[in-house]
């Protein structure tokens, strides 16, 4: 309960606790729409990516794109949740311009996917699990410019139609932070999957997040829904914004007005969309131009066959196997692509070692520098050059640092550039002994106060270091020392 | 069950169809005509029964994810009552 | 030379072939038919150029020998259909100016198969009416009238104009949709012969929609052997509509072998309502005797939810047209009203765009969906057509085919006032059980009343088992015989 505890939040009046259920929409990975047959690519033309099917032309029917089928599927296994053998689509009834059927085709009463969860283990080792409520296809709509004209908007309906998954969470997440770890989370499950590509730049990733807040242990407070939002960063800030203005407003005295908000990044605040939103009435109903949605387990069972390892089971086997930290494990696995070049670094060495460089040194710079991991200068097999070079005894670690800078900068074989550059440490003892004889002959001073003070003993390494360039042996120069000082 | 004139035009508005005074009086008769016909319905004992969700019984048929259509944007806005460099031009909308 | 516009489909594939005359004789027959019938108001738009155009390729055709099954057969079309670079409005003023870019599965397999486009059809307002007073261009009237009377009658609906301009010879055949009745009402006030098939059996695409699950595509033709050589090219299985269902299509003219002997008839005895008129009931009989004498049997049957399902398709076709139409919004295609805003013009758009009957069925169909009256309405109705075609199911065990009328009167006049729409929506109550069942009906004339108006009467079938019904229907036909045309008056 220590952790539960350092989630709430200190209000002026006592502490609250926020509540927060998101709703995901992640578009499907698929070539062509949900219904139609044009196609699903980024930007282009107004209206190229638009068939007669997409304009709602009269006489226009929906045919579903088996593809995006299966991939909603496969989320759904990837969700650990249940996969529903016969769905429906229903009509969401509703008019704006950049919805040209006047409906959304969705799943409203019987989704392909049921419940499920998501792990979420969090920087201070905690697993939070988050219950997923449903999965569902649906259409996207087109997008509406109001800037381009004084008093019109301009319609493009080139994502009409395209096939989304929206992911409903239970309202089981209880601070920014988890916020955060789950989008990071699902995002991270979709693209193991191949599912859809997560780029939530492009908008293909995006999430609805209710926020509400309440006193521990009180039932349910009335929630605010956060639209849109499609920064993971914002999201955070978003909450903390909006359970802050709740409590505010509740600590007044005041009550929530139930409510759709947009969070504005630049002030760093949440506002209402619409002063007065109509009450909606979306007057659902199944789709009669479509059949149910129904398949065998059979399907399901070769999907789940076909199913990459998940990151979940990957962490697992990565602690288990490999021996690695819990923490480690879950930063490796946070991409699939990061994972695999961990794993070829890791292969017949250390994994310890190795998660070590890829995630301080490695991973840090590639960070650092924005790079996507496909960019990255030092390929791992020069990491595990390097890494070698550090089990041989050939290079310390601080030496390894440099040579990764070097790697990094002008590339070649770590081993060769080693040797070229004479990098390789000093193992000969006859030379670290003349160096720490001239070092004990120059500081009688401190040769005294070591032996009073053994701790000392750093400050010699340190010199004898230094005069070597690094090359040293640190473990020889410590036993020399300590034999040459009477320690 | 009868409806009145506010819900005549509570459902009008949710139609996006604008109706005077007079037309939502003289719909309330008519509306209310039908509903209380319909009333018939409650006569039906409808325990257990599944709606009928499709009139056809196969397996539904789906598409290949191939790209098929689509690269006509001047047919699809050539009915348009407004357009610009195919967009379709509505008055604005305020978010 | 007979006129050319007196052949029926058969005949006229047949005079062709003999190179008794030519496609383009043929067409220009109609065309000039069509041009002296204005006062039927059966076509909303004219084609005469296309008819032509498509007439001539119909000749080489013909000349080289490689005619297709409706080759030089000029046909009309529902205004319905969208067909490419020809107006379609669905007879609605929202679809103000519309030229669909695409061609219906429908029209499109009759050009396939070789058909000439004269024109398109009249229909009641996206097909929601039983007179086709609703349609955006007025009235059609129906050719035929009462014995010494000069008063105007409905042709029916919402197929009026394709069964006006079939009864009046100007147009060899004609495509029509059927929702609750609108192909077997309009053929049975005008004498001609229109079937529904099965829910599924005609493609959709293309077909501007009324509602989804009960909409399906039929000819309606003068005689049984037209309708069926019309079907068979109308039908297909088409990947592009879901609901299209994949069974190949039958040669229904095969099926017209005149054989019924041993057939059961069912005679579903909640078809005889209060207040049938006496010449419905006398006519009903005949089709019974017919049948009997041509060797079938009469089996007496029950459909104990016949008269749930008229209110109950009240609450299920409004529901999904009140969705299908919400797409006639004044921003891609028709009509639009400007507004102060985007509201103001979706709502000033569609006030001025939707016709009244229109109006009334997407208020219903808006309110039986709203929050709260789902489940007390469109769930309830929906389970009642269940029901319903469980009673056909339970029907189907024991009999072939079912006889019923096909309206509860013979065609009344233009301009009725009806305040009541309850009263209007009653003109479907025979035919409406067979789409909320999804069931094939077909309406063949039976005779003509005491005032010299036709009548007819309908077999429903089970599902895809159309054969049954063009064979039954063409025992009917021959046993009441063809009905000559309608005594020329306009
Ligand atoms: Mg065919
Ligand atoms: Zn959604």
């Amino acid at each position: 309960m220590a952790e539960a505890s350092s989630k709430l939040i200190k209000g002026a009046t006592g502490d609250w606790e926020v509540v927060i259920g998101m709703e995901i929409h992640a578009q499907v990975a698929s070539e062509a729409k949900l219904f139609s047959g044009s196609s699903t690519k980024f930007g282009g033309e107004a209206n190229a990516h638009v068939s007669f099917v997409d304009a709602a032309m009269p006489g226009m029917l929906p045919v579903i794109n088996e593809e995006c089928v299966r991939q909603a599927i496969r989320t759904g296994l990837g969700l650990k949740a249940k996969i529903n053998n016969r769905s429906l689509f229903d009509r969401k009834n509703y008019f704006y311009p950049d919805l040209p059927q006047g409906y959304q085709i969705s799943q409203y009463k019987d989704p392909i996917v049921g419940e499920g969860e998501v792990v979420l283990y969090m920087l201070d080792g905690e697993e939070v699990r988050i219950g997923v409520e449903r999965l569902h296809l649906e259409q996207d709509a087109g997008k509406s410019m109001h800037d381009q004209h004084p008093t019109m908007s301009f319609v493009d309906l080139n994502r009409s139609g395209v096939a989304l998954m929206e992911i409903v969470s239970k309202p089981d997440i209880r601070s920014s932070e988890e916020a955060k770890a789950y989008m990071t989370k699902m995002r991270t499950i979709v693209r193991y999957l191949g599912t859809s590509d997560g780029n939530m730049e492009e908008g293909s990733m995006r999430a609805d997040v209710n926020v509400s807040v309440r006193r521990p242990g009180d039932p349910l407070g009335t929630r605010c829904e956060l639209k849109n939002m499609n920064s993971i960063r914002f999201i955070g800030q978003a909450i903390e914004y909006e359970a802050r203005r709740q409590i505010g407003i509740l600590e007044d005295g005041g009550s929530i007005d139930q409510e759709t908000r947009l969070y504005d990044p630049k002030k760093g605040e949440t506002r209402s969309m619409r002063s007065k939103e109509e009450a909606h009435d979306y007057r659902y109903f199944p789709d009669p131009d479509l059949l149910p949605l129904e398949f065998d387990d059979a399907y399901v069972e070769e999907l789940r066959k076909d199913l990459p390892e998940l990151p979940d089971d990957k962490r697992d086997r990565f602690i288990s196997d490999l021996g690695l930290k819990p923490y480690d494990a879950s930063v490796l696995v946070a991409s699939k692509r990061l994972a695999a070049f961990f794993e070829k670094v890791a292969t017949g060495r250390d994994a310890q070692l190795a998660a070590n460089w890829v995630i301080n040194e490695w991973l840090g710079r590639i960070n650092k520098e924005s790079l996507d991991i496909d960019q990255s200068p030092v390929s791992a097999d020069q990491l595990g050059a390097i890494i070698d070079l550090i089990k041989a005894g050939d290079i310390s670690g601080k030496i390894a640092k440099d040579l990764f800078e070097i790697v990094w900068t002008e590339g070649g074989d770590p081993a060769k550039i080693v040797e070229e550059k004479g990098m390789k440490q000093v193992t000969d003892t006859g030379a670290i002994e003349a160096i720490i004889d001239e070092i004990i002959a120059k500081n009688p001073d401190q040769v005294e106060k070591v032996k009073e003070k053994p701790s000392l003993i750093g400050w010699f390494v340190g010199q004898v270091m230094k005069a070597s360039q690094g090359k040293a042996n640190p473990q020889a120069v410590n036993q020399i020392l300590k034999d040459k000082l009477g320690l | 069950m009868s409806i009145d004139k506010d819900t005549v035009k509570r459902v009008a508005r949710l139609a996006r169809l604008s109706v005077t005074e007079e037309e939502a009086e003289s719909l309330k008769g008519e509306l209310n005509s039908i509903l209380n016909w319909v009333e018939m319905l409650n006569e039906v004992d409808v325990d257990g029964v599944a709606p009928m969700t499709s009139v056809v019984t196969q397996e539904m048929k789906k598409r290949d994810d191939v790209v098929t259509d689509g690269n006509y944007a001047n047919l699809v806005v050539s009915n348009a009552p407004a357009s610009e460099e195919n967009y379709f031009m509505v008055p604005k909308v305020i978010e | 030379m007979t006129d050319l516009t007196s052949l029926t489909i058969a005949e006229a594939r047949e005079g062709l072939a003999k190179k008794e005359f030519t496609a383009t004789e043929l067409t220009t027959s109609y065309i000039k038919a069509i041009d002296g019938a204005d006062q039927l108001n059966a076509y909303v738009t004219k084609t005469p150029e296309k008819a032509l155009e498509m007439a001539k390729a119909s000749d080489e055709r013909l000349a080289k020998g490689e005619a297709r099954p409706l080759e030089g057969i000029p046909l009309g079309i529902k205004d319905l259909y969208c067909t490419k670079g020809v107006g379609a409005y669905a007879c609605s003023h929202i679809l103000d100016g519309f030229k669909p870019e695409y061609e219906s599965t429908v029209s499109q397999n009759l050009w396939d198969d070789g058909a000439v486009m004269l024109g398109k059809l009249a229909m009641d307002e996206f097909a929601m009416g039983s007179t086709t007073e609703t349609s955006y261009f007025g009235p059609v009237k129906n050719p035929w009238r009462a014995e010494g009377e000069t008063i105007d009658r409905v042709p029916g609906g919402s197929s009026g104009g394709s069964a006006a301009a079939v009864a009046a010879r100007i147009c060899a055949g004609a495509t029509a949709s059927d929702t609750g009745g609108s192909i077997r009402q309009p053929a049975a006030f005008t004498g001609t012969v229109g079937i529904k098939p099965t829910y599924g059996r005609c493609s959709r695409w293309g077909m501007i929609a009324f509602a989804s699950s009960l909409d399906q595509a039929g000819p309606i033709a003068r005689t049984v052997r037209d309708a069926a050589i019309m079907l068979k090219s109308m039908a297909s299985v088409d990947p592009k509509d879901t609901t299209s269902v994949d069974l190949p299509v039958p040669d229904y003219e095969a099926a017209l072998t005149g054989n019924v002997k041993g057939m059961r008839i069912g005679i579903p005895k909640e078809y005889r309502v209060d207040g049938m008129p006496e010449e419905v009931e006398a006519n009903w009989q005949q089709g019974i005797d017919w049948l009997k004498a041509a060797g079938a049997e009469i089996v007496d049957i029950s459909l104990p939810m016949t008269k749930y399902a008229l209110p109950a398709y009240y609450i299920v076709a409004p529901a999904e047209a009140s969705s299908n139409l919400a797409r006639y919004d004044g921003v891609k295609y028709g009509l639009r009203v400007n507004g102060n805003d985007i509201v103001d013009m979706y709502e000033k758009t569609r006030a001025a765009g939707f016709g009244s009957e229109v109006k009334r069925r997407i208020l219903i169909g808006t309110y039986v969906l709203s929050a709260g009256y789902y489940d007390a309405y469109y769930l309830r109705a929906q389970k009642i057509r269940s029901l319903i075609k469980q009673d056909f199911d339970k029907a189907f065990q024991t009999v072939d085919t079912i006889l019923t009328p096909a309206t509860p009167s013979a065609a009344f006049e233009l301009n009725k006032e009806i305040t009541d729409p309850v009263e209007m929506y009653l003109n479907d109550i025979f035919t409406v059980t067979v789409n909320m069942a999804g069931l094939p009906g077909i309406s063949v004339p039976s005779g003509k009343n005491g005032q010299g108006l036709p009548m007819g009467l309908q077999l429903i079938g089970k599902a895809f088992d159309e054969e049954t019904l063009f064979r039954t229907a063409g025992v009917l036909e021959e046993a009441a015989g063809i009905l000559e045309a309608p005594a020329k008056w306009w």
